[in-house]
């Protein structure tokens, strides 16, 4: 098995080491945020411990999905608010 | 019947230092034990990500014994409520399962605190044990400049771990006055254990600037941090930066525990000398108790193990141990009591409830939390309180009404509680 | 005798509140006494919808004539009351379900209510996300959603607006035999009128009352924006609320404005606790993936539990109490509160002042079910 897992950020694929965070993999690719608040204000991880679900992204189509708690999986579609 | 549905003699829930204590007591006491966990791995927040290289002797020690008892470990696991009066239902990658228990052992642990302040939702602000959480999980800080900044030794902890990963440590900023500070110092060098602690730390961090008595007021950046103002109330000081991780204490996660009955209201769960809460057969150890650290929570899980599974003389050789670190417990809570004029970081617009944009200037005019929750929203989103519902009850003193089920967001599927396919 | 108040209301959720609004409305004093702050019981914890129902020809009369009353309304209420014009879809499971669909058709033309039957396919269209094996459905145009407390909190201020006063953490121990109201701390306030309007609480305050108190569930997901255009009700429905003595638990789900969606909906008798009871809530959820097989899928962030005032025969008690004099009720409304609110009020006032009422106000008369004695139901 690589050491390495292969994920697609809006579309980008980016290579990241085994073990990371899709939150993790965000900031690799330099996607600075996560979502948009309701007032579309730019957010990012907070706690890194899943409770602030600031981190929230979709993967694989789900919504809501908390980056900081999902660990890159090879072939991963993850997609951030604009 | 599904390997999770047997009638746990003792189920603990958390697996951290003070989860993988109890675990291993009970178990070792003959106990048929399950031990839960929300992460992948064990080791709670304080060992996050060390369960293959521990980075100390006690981390160390802990997660082998694990290994090598016959407890049932369960990874990926939450527990999200409380199912019927001997059960819990929990939440999996996989579908729900639901664990019968005959004794549970609640070691949920504790969060940070984050006091709102102007920008503090700017991206690149993050917790200061949560900045640590992330760059163990792959986060890349390499020549990040970083500041840390709130309360508790924690920062500095966190300081070593990121400066170990190559990142800038502008400085630290540690709300406690220097006087307060002091004292904590000679009161905690006579735990030996925490003197060579403070000292490798100290060597560690040498030539970051430590500022006491010093808090964060302002974070400034369009959609990504850049600068960092701090005040002593008097002063004030920009930084400009990358990172700010800021950390004003730990609340303790009591969520599971309340919705169980044996909260009691207060701010940590009551427990007698066995670290039995008011509910009979429910034990309680670690953060949930009082914020202590790694080595508070080992001695409680350990005797909360032990009394669960019966052993009380063997628990009772272990009390003299718990009073010291209690009694440390309570030197950290006085030295790192966070000062009057933090209630005063939030204005206005500072937004307080994160998932519906709610500002402080909103709530202040509400007598409780109910009736902010009706009229503004405010806690209805995604993390239901949890963020916003410890801030407010610092800031205002508000206490949270009662608890309802899920613990946490959790999936129809899950809430159904239909086990397939395990 | 003070003349400070025409009329004390007892109860300021949606009832109270309507109550307190049209009476101001109509001229009178009014003072509003709770036991705790605005909308915390029965209201606090409610789905929202305003909604037509035709169990009966006095039910449908209410909630027609109520119905109304919101429309006309809605360009007064502030944002906050997060009006949604979603209507509301009935779906039929089976053929048996489709001949009610046609029923209500019918009925519902020959009164002016905006309705449209769907097929198979276009209930499909309508809502994707519903399984595609239904028979077909009703679309009433004209009902709608709305997040109650801040309903409540509104029809207040337009009744204080009128003069009203409120006083809140007013507990009321029993009327005065003279009218008025005794507060638990002693406090006599007596006035020519009061009304009872609190809900769960009123038969503490008009002993014998035939209210019981109704536990439903419900689950708020986070936000799926279009996951539904329309509330969404079985036409089983009916059959929940009629059920008076077993649990029964019937799919009803509807959108908030936020792009959450309320899920209920759950119905028992004589539990008390305030507790989510598991095994109903699998029963309503399960219900819910039934029709929504999409359902599981989706994050639920909360679940609680809340109290419907029942009467036995699924009307509410609007006019005098037979054994109290100056006395009137408003309350039993089960899972109309909202709905009829609006109407209760109305038709308070014209009581109160002896106005011919817009709708025949005798089949909700509290005589009907209260006289002499306690009628056994």
């Amino acid at each position: 098995m690589s050491d390495t897992v292969t994920l697609h950020i809006n579309g980008r694929p980016v290579q990241v080491p085994q073990g990371t965070t899709v939150a993790a993999a965000l900031e690799i690719a330099g996607q600075t945020y996560s979502r948009r608040s309701v007032s579309h204000k730019a957010r990012g991880a907070l706690c890194g411990m899943g409770v602030c679900f600031e981190c929230r992204v979709t993967i694989d189509n789900v919504p809501h999905c908390r980056s900081c708690q999902t660990l890159c999986v090879q072939g991963m579609e993850v997609v951030t608010d604009d | 019947m599904t390997r999770s549905r047997q009638n746990w003699d003792v189920l603990v829930v958390g697996a951290g230092p003070a989860g993988m204590a109890a675990a291993c007591e009970a178990a070792q006491a003959g106990a048929r034990v399950a031990l839960l966990d929300s992460q992948h791995t064990l080791g709670g927040q304080i060992w996050h990500g060390e369960q293959q290289h521990p980075k100390s002797r006690a981390a160390r020690h802990w997660f082998s014994r694990v290994q090598a008892l016959d407890i049932t470990v369960f990874t990926r696991t939450t527990v999200v409520a409380a199912f019927s009066p001997q059960s819990l239902l929990a939440e999996t990658p996989k579908g729900p399962l639901v664990f019968d228990w005959h004794r549970l052992i609640l070691a949920t642990g504790a969060r940070e605190l984050f006091i709102p302040f102007p920008g503090w939702t700017t991206p690149h602000v993050t917790g200061a044990g949560g900045l640590q959480s992330l760059v163990k999980s792959g986060w890349p800080i390499q020549g990040k400049r970083v500041v840390l900044a709130g309360s508790g030794p924690l920062l500095l902890a966190v300081a070593q771990a990121i400066k170990k990963e190559g990142a800038h440590v502008c400085c630290i900023a540690e709300q406690t006055p220097w006087l307060r500070l002091a004292a904590f110092g000679q009161g905690a060098a006579a735990h030996i254990s925490k003197l060579w602690q403070g000292v490798d730390i100290g060597l560690s961090l040498l030539g970051v600037p430590y500022h006491c008595g010093w808090w964060p007021v302002r974070a400034e950046g369009q959609d990504l941090l850049r600068r960092v103002t701090l005040s002593n109330g008097r002063r004030e000081r920009s930084i400009e930066c990358d990172v700010l991780a800021c950390g004003f204490g730990l609340v303790p996660n009591l969520k599971l525990a309340s919705l169980l009955g044996c909260a009691g209201g207060g701010p940590f769960v009551s427990v007698d000398s066995h670290q039995q809460t008011p509910r009979e057969h429910v034990y309680c150890a670690g953060e949930l108790t009082g914020i202590g650290g790694v080595d508070a929570a080992l001695v409680e899980g350990r005797i909360a193990g032990l009394c669960a599974a019966g052993q009380l003389d063997r628990a009772r050789t272990l009390f003299p141990r718990r009073r010291s670190w209690h009694c440390f417990q309570d030197k950290m809570a006085q030295a790192f009591g966070l000062q009057e004029a933090l209630k005063s970081l939030p204005d206005e617009h500072t937004v307080v409830c994160r998932c519906e944009d709610i500002s402080y200037g909103q709530l202040v005019s509400h007598a409780n939390w109910q009736d902010a929750k009706l009229q503004t929203r405010c806690g209805m989103g995604s993390c239901q309180g949890c963020t916003c519902g410890a801030s407010l009850q610092f800031l205002l003193g508000w206490s949270r009404a009662s608890e309802r089920p899920p613990v946490l967001s959790t999936s129809i599927k899950t809430l159904i509680g239909e086990e397939t396919g395990h | 005798m003070s003349q400070a108040w025409d009329v004390i209301v007892v109860g300021a959720g949606i009832v109270g509140t309507a109550c307190a609004r049209a009476c101001a409305c109509a001229g009178m004093k009014v003072l509003v006494v709770t036991q705790g702050s605005i909308a915390e019981g029965t209201t606090g914890a409610g789905m929202g919808h305003v909604v037509i129902l035709d169990d009966s020809e006095a039910q449908f009369a209410l909630t027609e004539y109520s119905r109304r009353l919101w429309r006309a309304l809605l360009p007064d209420l502030p944002a906050a009351v997060e009006v949604v014009q979603c209507g509301t879809l009935w779906v039929a499971a089976d053929q048996e379900e489709m001949d009610e669909v046609q029923r209500k058709a019918a009925f519902y033309q020959k009164h002016a209510v905006r309705a449209t039957q769907l097929d198979a396919q276009t209930l499909r269209q309508a809502e994707p996300n519903l399984r595609p094996d239904l028979a077909g459905g009703l679309q009433v145009y004209d009902d709608m959603v709305v997040y109650p407390p801040s309903a409540c909190l509104a029809l207040l201020a337009q009744a204080q607006q009128q003069g009203a006063e409120v006083r809140c953490h007013a507990s009321v121990a029993r009327f005065l035999p003279g009218g008025g109201v005794v507060l638990t701390d002693g406090t006599k306030i007596p006035c020519a009128q009061a009304v009872n309007a609190a809900g769960c609480g009123a038969p503490a305050l008009t002993p014998g009352l035939p209210v019981q108190r109704r536990k439903g569930h419900l689950v708020i997901t986070d936000r799926y924006p279009d996951y539904i255009h329309h509330q969404i009700i079985e036409l089983g429905y009916l059959k929940s609320a009629h059920v008076v003595s077993s649990d029964s638990v019937a799919f009803n789900i509807q959108p908030r404005q936020t792009g959450q969606m309320l899920i209920g909906s759950s119905r028992q008798n004589g539990d008390e606790s305030p507790d989510v009871d598991h095994a109903i809530l699998t029963r309503m959820l399960k219900r819910a993936k039934w029709y929504m097989p999409g359902i599981d899928q989706l994050q639920a962030l909360r679940c609680w539990t809340g109290f419907r005032p029942a009467t036995p025969d699924k009307l509410p008690l609007i006019g005098p109490s037979p054994r109290q004099d100056h006395v009137w009720l408003a309350t039993g409304h089960e899972g109309l509160g909202i709905t009829t609110s609006l109407a209760t009020g109305s038709l308070l006032a014209d009581l109160i002042l002896e106005r011919v009422p817009e709708i025949p106000a005798e089949p909700y008369l509290p005589a009907r079910l209260l006289t002499g004695d306690l009628k056994d139901v």
